[in-house]
C-alpha cells in the first residue's frame, strides 16, 4: 500500500516537474528575444532615428522618421474607417440584435478576424491599387481597417452587453428616445471598455506588415500625398532585416525596439482602462 | 397628424439611428462577400487554365507561365503541423502550470508574460529569426544534427540556416502564446466540483489533472490547437524571413522551403503577367478557404466547452 502510494506521488512529482519545465521552455525564447531587442535596439537608437530618413546604402546613420510618420498617418486613417464601422456595428448587434441577420454579421466578423492579414492586402490591392494605378497610403489604411473592424466590433459588443438593462430602462422611462439613450447612456457607460478594445486594435495594426506589402509598399523618402507609396515602421524593419547591410540591421533593431515600446505602452494603457471599467 | 416630442419635431430618430447602425453592421458582411468574390474573380484565369494541375504540379515558373503550387502547399502544411506538434505539449503544460500548479501570483505573472509574447508583431519575430536564430542554427545546431543524425533523411544536406527547421521553430514560438492562453481559458471553465470530486476520491494532483480536468477540457484544447494551426498556416512575415523561399519539396528539415503566404508576399507586388497574378490569387483563395474551415471548426470546439461553464460554476 505504502509503496503503491509512493509510486503515485513520485509520478505526481515527475509530472509537476515536467509542467514546470514546459513553462520554462516557453518563457526562455521570450526572455532571449526581449533581451536581444533591448540590447541591440538600445545600442542603435539615437536622436537621428526620430528625425532622419534612411540613408542610402553605404552611408552610416539615418533614421526612420518617415516610417514613424507613415505608420501614424495610416493608423489614424484606418481608425477613421474602422472605428465607426466597429462601434456602430456592435451597437446594432446589442441594441437591435437577436435577428437572424445579427447572427450572420457576428459570424462574418469572426470569419474576417481569422483571415490571414496578407489576404486583406491582396484584396485592397485589386480594389484600390489596380484601379488607381499606384501603390498608396490610402490602400494601406483600408487594408489595416479591414483587420481592425472585427476586433473593435467584438470587444465593443462585449462591453455593451455588460451595461445593465435597468440603466437603459431608467433612461427610456424618462422619455428619452432609444437612440439618445444608446448614445448618451449605453455607449457612455461602456466608454472605458470600448477605449480598451480600440487601443488593443491599434496595437495590433501598428505591427502589421503583410497587408502593407502591396498597398502602401514603403518609401525611402517622405510621402507628400496619400495617393503615393508611404513608409511604415514594420515595412522598414522587414526590408532592412532582409538586406545584407549591418547599418540597416541596426536601424531594424532600433525600429523593433520602438515598435515594442509603442505596443507595450498601448497594452498597458488598455489594461489600465480595462481595470477601470471592471471597477465600475 | 404629427406627433410632437420634447426633443423637437423630429420623431423618426429611432428609425434613422437603427438604419445607420444596421448599415455599418451589414457592411461587414458585404466586405466579406466582396473579398471572396474579388478573389474568385481574379483567380478565374488560373483556375480555368490549370484546373487540378494547379495543386498537383510542382513546377512554378513565371517566365514559362507554368504555375503549380504543390511546393507551397507542402511547405505550409509541413511547417504548420510540425510547429503544432512541438507547441501543443509545451502550451498545455504551461496552461496547467498557470491554472493548477503555480501559486496564483506566479501563475498570473507567467500568464501576463505569455500575453506579451502574443502581442509582439510577426515582423519582429522574423527580425530575431533571421539575425539571431538562423545564424545559430547554421553554426551550431545543424552541423551537430548532420554529424550525429546525418544518416536520417530528415537531416541531410548542407547547413544553410534558413530552412524548414527555422520556420518550424519560429512558428512554434509564435503560436505557443495563442494555444496557451485559450487552453488556460478552457481549463478555468471546467467546474470546480469536477476537481474536488477527484481529490475527494484520494487522487494526487496529477491524477486529478489527467482524470478529471483534461478529459473535460479535451475538445476545448483541441479547438485551441486548431486555432493555432490556423494562425500558423496564415503566418506570413516571420516565415518568409527564415524559410529560405525555395520552391522545392524536400524531406530534409535542413533544406530551404516555401509556403503559400510567403510566395504571395514575395511575388505579388511584382507580377510579370496577368496569369502570374492570377495564380498567386488562387493560392490566396486556397489559403482563405483553408483558414476559414479551420477557424469555424475551432470556434465550434471551444464553444462546446466554455458555453456550458456558466451553469457548471454553481
Amino acid at each position: 500500500m505504502i509503496r503503491y502510494l509512493s509510486m503515485r506521488s513520485l509520478k505526481n512529482g515527475l509530472m509537476t516537474l515536467l509542467m514546470v519545465a514546459a513553462t520554462l521552455a516557453v518563457l526562455t525564447p521570450l526572455v532571449i528575444i526581449f533581451l536581444h531587442i533591448l540590447k541591440m535596439g538600445a545600442s542603435s537608437i539615437n536622436l537621428d532615428f526620430f528625425t532622419q530618413i534612411p540613408k542610402p546604402t553605404g552611408e552610416t546613420g539615418g533614421g526612420m522618421a518617415n516610417g514613424l510618420m507613415g505608420s501614424a498617418i495610416m493608423i489614424a486613417m484606418a481608425s477613421c474607417i474602422g472605428l465607426p464601422v466597429g462601434v456602430l456595428g456592435a451597437v446594432y448587434l446589442t441594441e437591435y440584435g437577436g435577428t437572424r441577420m445579427s447572427t450572420v454579421i457576428r459570424f462574418s466578423a469572426d470569419v474576417l478576424a481569422g483571415i490571414p492579414s496578407i489576404i486583406t492586402g491582396m484584396v485592397a490591392y485589386t480594389l484600390l491599387v489596380v484601379p488607381m494605378k499606384n501603390f498608396s497610403a490610402l490602400a494601406g489604411a483600408v487594408s489595416l481597417a479591414l483587420i481592425m473592424i472585427p476586433i473593435v466590433l467584438r470587444t465593443t459588443e462585449e462591453q455593451l452587453k455588460m451595461v445593465p438593462g435597468t440603466l437603459r430602462e431608467a433612461s427610456l422611462a424618462l422619455g428619452v428616445p432609444l437612440w439618445r439613450t444608446t448614445l448618451k447612456v449605453t455607449l457612455a457607460s461602456a466608454r472605458t471598455g470600448i477605449v480598451t478594445g480600440v487601443l488593443l486594435a491599434i496595437a495590433r495594426i501598428a505591427g502589421e506588415t503583410a497587408p502593407l506589402l502591396f498597398t502602401a509598399l514603403g518609401n525611402q523618402f517622405w510621402s507628400r500625398k496619400l495617393t503615393e507609396p508611404m513608409a511604415a515602421i514594420p515595412l522598414q524593419i522587414f526590408n532592412f532585416a532582409i538586406s545584407p547591410y549591418d547599418d540597416w540591421h541596426r536601424l531594424a533593431w532600433a525600429g523593433a525596439l520602438v515598435l515594442v515600446v509603442i505596443m507595450f505602452t498601448l497594452s498597458l494603457a488598455a489594461r489600465y482602462f480595462g481595470r477601470q471599467s471592471q471597477a465600475r | 397628424m404629427k406627433r410632437k416630442s420634447r426633443f423637437g419635431r423630429f420623431t423618426h430618430g429611432d428609425t434613422v439611428f437603427r438604419w445607420i447602425t444596421f448599415l455599418f453592421a451589414a457592411s461587414i458582411l458585404l466586405i466579406l462577400l466582396l473579398m471572396t468574390m474579388e478573389m474568385v474573380k481574379e483567380s478565374l484565369p488560373s483556375l480555368q487554365l490549370f484546373g487540378w494541375d494547379f495543386v498537383t504540379s510542382s513546377e512554378w515558373d513565371a517566365v514559362q507561365e507554368q504555375f503549380g503550387s504543390l511546393p507551397f502547399l507542402y511547405g505550409s502544411v509541413v511547417s504548420s503541423i510540425l510547429a503544432i506538434l512541438l507547441a501543443t505539449p509545451l502550451s498545455v503544460g504551461t496552461a496547467l502550470f498557470i491554472t493548477d500548479i503555480a501559486p496564483s501570483k506566479v501563475g498570473s505573472i507567467v500568464a501576463a508574460l505569455v500575453e506579451l509574447l502574443a502581442a509582439i508583431p510577426s515582423v519582429i519575430y522574423g527580425l530575431w529569426g533571421i539575425l539571431v536564430m538562423t545564424p545559430w542554427l547554421q553554426q551550431t545546431v545543424q552541423p551537430f544534427l548532420i554529424d550525429k543524425f546525418g544518416f536520417l533523411p530528415l537531416f541531410q544536406g548542407a547547413p544553410y540556416g534558413v530552412s524548414m527547421m527555422a520556420a518550424v521553430f519560429i512558428l512554434m514560438i509564435m503560436i505557443i502564446p495563442i494555444i496557451t492562453s485559450i487552453t488556460k481559458e478552457v481549463l478555468l471553465a471546467v467546474p470546480v466540483a469536477q476537481k474536488e470530486a477527484a481529490y475527494a476520491l484520494g487522487a494526487t494532483r496529477w491524477e486529478m489533472l489527467r482524470m478529471a480536468l483534461l478529459p473535460y477540457a479535451r475538445s476545448g484544447i483541441l479547438g485551441a490547437v486548431i486555432l493555432g494551426l490556423g494562425r500558423a498556416i496564415g503566418e506570413t512575415m516571420a516565415v518568409t524571413m527564415v524559410i529560405g523561399n525555395t520552391p522545392q519539396i524536400s524531406l530534409s528539415l535542413l533544406a530551404p522551403a516555401y509556403t503559400m503566404p510567403s510566395v504571395i508576399a514575395n511575388e505579388f507586388a511584382e507580377t510579370t503577367s496577368k496569369l502570374h497574378a492570377s495564380a498567386l490569387m488562387e493560392i490566396g483563395l486556397i489559403l482563405l478557404f483553408v483558414t476559414l474551415l479551420i477557424n469555424v471548426m475551432a470556434r465550434l470546439l471551444i464553444w462546446s466547452v466554455t458555453r456550458g461553464s456558466a451553469g457548471g460554476k454553481a
